[in-house]
């Protein structure tokens, strides 16, 4: 995992004397809320429904133990007790007090953390595959390159008012696991024919009101031109990006209006110039990152086998373990989805306890991941079924990854300002009703959004949910056939919309349709694209 | 006209009124040139020699595209004055630095102590501009200056 | 009626006016008639609340109750979480949201 220096604890350090400087200000009246909203937006305190809500960046997802541990207490020293994990893969707490966010800050510096650039109209925090460094399919670890960004982006000059927010995510492997291409910057770390690295640059995805999957601008930009490539689609941007309308702003709306071939030609002129300013870092910057995601000591000779007697065990492990690029270990997802649940809150118990398995069983890491579930990725098959007696102890033991009850939600209209329905009482509902039947269902990622900012991905899920406000009251849009993998697709809306009670009934017909309908081993998805909407509008609305 | 709060040059100040970015194609005399965040500063790069003030206006402190035009225009080699007018807050101001801003005039007046503090805050920088501060890689790699 | 909210500088939490100063209790809250804008502003500078604005209310037998659903749920608390809210020794309080 990568540990700060000196220099990139000096800067974390020097943001908690600046917040805390800004906050004094605000409070003795020295600058305005209209002032100030977008000093603590670049630091990710939102005020939301109930209170301040903070959001805590997790770049590429990966924690330690001690960094876990630190996010359970801080849930009880400051917040009520828990956190909620998002699509962004950072934690959000919803119950903050303006006075202690610097105190939470100076906390969060201690263990190597922070929450800059979480919110705003900059680079977010750069999202990743939560399974990198632990499995088989990748070209190299995705991770040094994420961190070589979040250098360059964090309190980036030209870059901290841009027209929008600006995502970027970074994979290194074909099976996209980060939903890259719904991102305003999705970079794919690739080999040549030479076997050569570079960066293939997918530039304009997004979801939002009008989702958008991005086309490959560049195939390979050699890896040590990506920070000036990157560059130069920001600055096409931050020039030429739309400032008259909010809806309009981000970039997937530039490249979509200039068109990709127009939008490719201003970023390549760009990045002719910025080629010439020595802004790249060296290739020893990124081999003393590259460096720090060395391999941990992996264990050789190991059994490759379980024991799989006990029923329970060998769901969960069916469920919610991947295979390890290394024998005798495999990737285990803490499914944040227990049935009836909030998707991606944890208690600060539970919190503490990831952190303190994460230890003992997976060498002092975790991740977090765009689905609200936290992986541990590499733990021994040997010790498999301890690790899971403890985490079905503590309630973390749901085995239902990518099954319809795994559902993607929001905060919705229960904690966010933006929404205009409820989100987490539709996916509580779902999860109970379908929790006998998930297994028979198999693979259904369901995505659930409180309204159109899509910020639970509802366009890229099999079943997609989108909360509405008709009229002051809550109605909900049902939309088919999204995917956010390799075949990123957007969902399509089936019609009229329901209420919560008749959104369940709604989800249960379009399944009860697949199941009617599917070939052998077609999932959900594979059986919607080949007999397409028709059967299911019939069979929703007939 | 509003004062200028903040200047790091030593040179004497242009008293010329600034023009627009389309005046000033025609007048071939004019020193100083004002641009608005619609403005192409390339439009400039051709009469770079002849300007001793650029003034970028920033009409909502939130449009940062005038961050874009200083840095284009430092890096094309302008040397003269650049000043951030408009709608200027104590905490872009090491922003604007960054980006090759050396004079300030804010539309409302800041406080002095504020700003200086704002603008000695961060120690040190991760990437590189015309400012010529070494990144942070550079000093792990021992490059000494940017660039 | 007009009701006027926002939430407290410091600590986050909804507030409501009750014409002397603020509350968390929606039930406290008075009809601010003509006057929502003047007094917002006014708090606003005094630094009393952030981001404080007008919304319409009715007077019921249950409280007063305001006219969106997002507000309903702000003088609540998380209906998917009763026990944080103001009213969590019942269960059914969620029921007033809709
Ligand atoms: S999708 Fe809308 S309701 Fe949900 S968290 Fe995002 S902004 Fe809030």
């Amino acid at each position: 995992m990568y540990k700060y220096d000196s220099y990139d604890q000096q800067m974390v350090d020097a943001r908690v004397a600046d917040f805390r400087d800004q906050v004094r200000r605000r409070l003795d009246g020295s600058i305005s809320e209209e002032q100030f909203r977008p000093l603590r937006l670049m630091n990710g305190l939102y005020l939301q429904l109930h209170a301040y809500m903070l959001r805590v960046a997790v770049p590429y997802g990966t924690l330690s133990s001690a960094q876990m541990k630190m996010l359970g207490d801080i849930a009880d020293k400051y917040d009520r007790g828990y956190g909620h994990f998002t699509t962004r893969q950072n934690i959000q707490y919803n119950w903050i007090k303006l006075e202690d966010a610097p105190d939470i800050l100076a906390d969060l510096a201690s263990v190597e953390m922070h929450a800059i650039q979480t919110s705003g109209n900059c680079i977010r925090n750069t999202t990743s595959d939560q399974y990198a460094g632990a499995i088989a399919d990748e070209v190299v670890d995705p991770r040094p390159y994420a961190e070589l960004i979040r250098q360059w982006s964090t309190f980036h000059p030209e870059f901290s008012f841009l027209p929008r927010k600006f995502k970027m995510a970074v994979i290194a492997s074909d099976t996209d696991r980060a939903a890259m291409r719904l991102h305003d910057i999705g970079i794919q770390i690739v080999k040549n024919a030479a076997g050569e690295l570079g960066a293939a640059f997918y530039v304009g995805g997004g979801m939002g009101r009008t989702p958008m999957v991005a086309p490959c601008i560049n195939e390979f930009v050699p890896i040590d031109q990506m920070i000036t490539y990157s560059e130069a689609c920001l600055r096409v941007y931050n020039r030429h990006g739309r400032r008259d309308n909010k809806y309009k702003a981000r970039i997937k709306i530039l490249v979509h209006e200039l068109g990709k071939d127009e939008y490719t030609r201003q970023v390549e002129a760009e990045f002719a110039h910025l080629l010439t300013q020595g802004i790249e870092p060296p290739l020893a910057e990124l081999e003393r990152i590259k460096v720090q995601f060395a391999d941990p000591a992996f264990a050789t000779g190991l059994v490759d086998t379980l024991d799989r007697s006990d029923p329970d065990f060998a769901l969960w492990v069916d469920n919610n373990t991947h295979t390890h690029r290394i024998p005798g270990y495999v990737v285990v997802t803490i499914s944040l989805k227990p049935v009836g649940g909030i998707p991606g809150d944890a208690s600060a118990d539970q919190i503490r306890l990831m952190g303190d398995l994460a230890k003992d069983y997976s060498f002092d890491e975790l991740r977090v991941t765009h689905a609200q579930n936290i992986v541990l990725p590499h733990v021994q098959k040997a010790e498999l079924y301890a690790l899971w007696q403890k985490l079905d102890a503590a309630g973390l033991g749901t085995a239902n990854l990518d099954k319809i009850g795994d559902i993607i939600a929001c905060p919705g209209l229960d904690y966010c300002s933006l929404a205009n329905a409820r989100s987490i009482p539709v996916a509580q509902k779902i999860s109970q009703r379908f929790a006998a039947r998930e297994q028979e269902i198999g693979e259904l990622k369901l995505k659930i959004s409180g309204c159109i900012n899509a910020c639970g991905h509802h366009h890229a899920g099999h079943i997609g949910i989108l909360g509405v406000d008709r009229k002051g009251v809550e109605n909900y849009q049902l939309l088919l056939g999204g995917s956010e993998g390799a075949d990123t697709s957007l969902g399509t809306i089936t019609g009229p919309g329901f209420d919560e009670n008749g959104i369940v009934d709604a989800v249960e017909k379009a399944t009860d349709v697949y199941l009617a309908n599917k070939e052998g081993e077609e999932r959900f998805l594979d059986t919607y694209r080949r007999i397409g909407m028709a059967p299911f509008k019939e069979a929703i609305y007939g | 006209m509003v004062e200028t709060q903040f200047r790091f040059r030593a040179d004497e100040p242009v008293a010329d009124p600034a023009v627009t970015v389309d005046a000033f194609g025609d007048q071939t005399n004019a020193a100083a040139v004002r641009i608005e965040p619609g403005d192409d500063a390339r439009d400039l790069i051709p009469h770079l020699d002849r300007i001793k003030l650029v003034e970028v206006n920033f009409p909502v402190f939130g449009d940062g595209r005038g961050y874009s035009a200083a840095r284009i225009l430092r890096e094309a080699g302008y040397v003269g004055e650049l000043r951030a007018v408009g709608d200027v807050l104590v905490d872009q101001l090491a922003y604007l630095r960054r980006c090759g801003f050396d004079s300030f005039a804010p539309e409302r007046e800041l406080n002095h102590a504020d700003a200086e503090a704002a603008m000695a805050r961060y120690p040190e920088v991760y990437s590189p501009t015309v400012d010529g501060l070494a990144p942070i890689w550079a000093k792990r790699h021992g490059h000494g200056a940017g660039n | 009626m007009k009701i006027l909210t926002g939430n407290d500088l410091k600590t986050g939490d909804v507030t409501w006016w009750t014409g002397e100063g603020w509350s968390r209790h929606v039930e406290e809250a008075v009809d601010v008639g003509e006057h929502g804008e003047e007094i917002a502003a006014r708090e606003n500078a005094l630094r009393h609340v952030v981001a404080p604005y007008v919304i319409d209310g009715a007077r019921t037998e249950e409280g007063i109750r305001p006219a969106h659903i997002k507000e309903r749920i702000r003088a609540l608390g998380p209906t998917v979480r009763l026990d944080l809210s103001l009213k969590p020794a019942d269960p059914a309080a969620g029921n007033w949201v809709i």
